[in-house]
């Protein structure tokens, strides 16, 4: 009778087995963004090279990364070759340059290749603030409304390119053609 | 002893020193101060997870620090200032996070695993104490009161 009943604690051990395994997995330094499918954040900074003052408007009109770094930032320096890469490929790429100094941040561009068509300078870092951001390289990828609509933190490296963005980017592109 | 003293007296002004460094705001009154220190405690650092932003030397904690005293300074009210960081970091930054459909499973889960769990020994506590009544197991039939005689007097003859 009720032969059942007995495979409850069965159950209740593969169901608790099953969460821990995929907890296994999971990296805890990654939070969700709470920016996704929201405007990019109004601002009115000026450029790292050059005196032009830029604004949210300038972003629109083409999907793109938008790639929050830094010189004092490790991990941006790894990063950088892959997203040159990807400039050379034809990915619009949009740089906040991200509480850093700006001579340091004009030598790292000339002195390695720059990527970014547009690049903003966030001395004070008030721009990643409005974006959430807690550690460079966080990359977003908006539409070309400007919304963003993908958030990555970390080091985009080939394989993060392939499996988790080209596909979101192209996307965005295929959906922005009429 | 001169020289001892003169060592503890300087002692005691760094401490002075100390506390400066970690209390660089200048907050209108007393008020604001508490509320600034009670806001910073509620935030959780979005980088060194597992502290909360008063407590963490990360240059985002400071960021947001000062953040918080910029608010303060305008008068914005604790929902405010809490409503601004979740737009920005997600209900992760507090740690006493908002009831919402996402977050009802942390504040009901519990509950619910202690209710489940009561719900179960009351069913099987129920279903021992019907089976004993209608067994009646603590009275022997005469059959048991034989055979149980039979056994013992076997043991004692041994």
């Amino acid at each position: 009778m009720r032969r059942w009943l007995m495979l409850v604690p069965l159950a209740a051990f593969l169901g608790m087995a099953w969460f821990l395994y995929k907890g296994l997995y999971l990296d805890p330094t990654e939070l969700p963004s709470a920016m996704i499918d929201k405007p990019f954040p109004a601002f009115s900074l000026p450029a790292v090279e050059g005196d032009k003052v830029l604004t949210e408007a300038d972003l629109k009109g083409k999907p793109a990364l938008v790639n929050v770094w830094a010189t004092w930032c490790i991990s941006c320096r790894v990063e950088h070759p892959m997203l040159t890469k990807l400039a050379e490929q034809g990915v619009v790429i949009y740089g906040v340059n991200y509480k850093d100094v700006n001579a340091d941040a004009k030598k790292w561009l000339k002195e390695f290749h720059n990527p970014y068509l547009l690049d903003i300078n966030d001395a004070d870092g008030s721009l990643g603030l409005n974006l959430g951001v807690y550690g460079a390289p966080e990359t977003f990828l908006i539409d070309s409304q400007g919304i963003i609509r993908h958030k990555f933190v970390g080091v985009i490296d080939e394989t993060v390119w392939r499996e988790q963005l080209a596909g979101k980017y192209q996307a965005l592109v295929d959906e922005a053609k009429p | 002893m001169k020289r001892w003293l003169a060592a503890v007296v300087f002692g005691l002004t760094l401490t002075g020193v100390a506390h400066a460094a970690i209390d660089t705001y200048e907050f209108a009154n007393d008020a604001e101060r508490e509320r600034f220190r009670e806001l910073t405690k509620e935030l959780r650092c979005p980088k060194c997870q597992n502290q909360d932003i008063a407590d963490s030397n990360a240059p985002i904690a400071t960021d947001l620090r000062r953040e918080i005293f910029r608010m303060l300074g305008e008068g914005k009210d604790n929902q405010q200032i809490l409503d601004f960081m979740v737009a920005r970091y997600g209900d992760f930054v507090l740690y006493k996070p908002a009831l919402t459909s996402k977050t009802a499973v942390l504040w009901f889960g519990p509950l619910a695993l202690l209710v489940g769990g009561m719900v179960v020994i009351g069913v099987i506590v129920g279903r021992r104490r019907r089976t004993e009544q209608t067994e009646g197991s603590d009275t022997l039939s005469v059959e048991e009161r034989k055979r149980l005689d039979t056994l013992l007097d076997k043991t004692k003859d041994d």
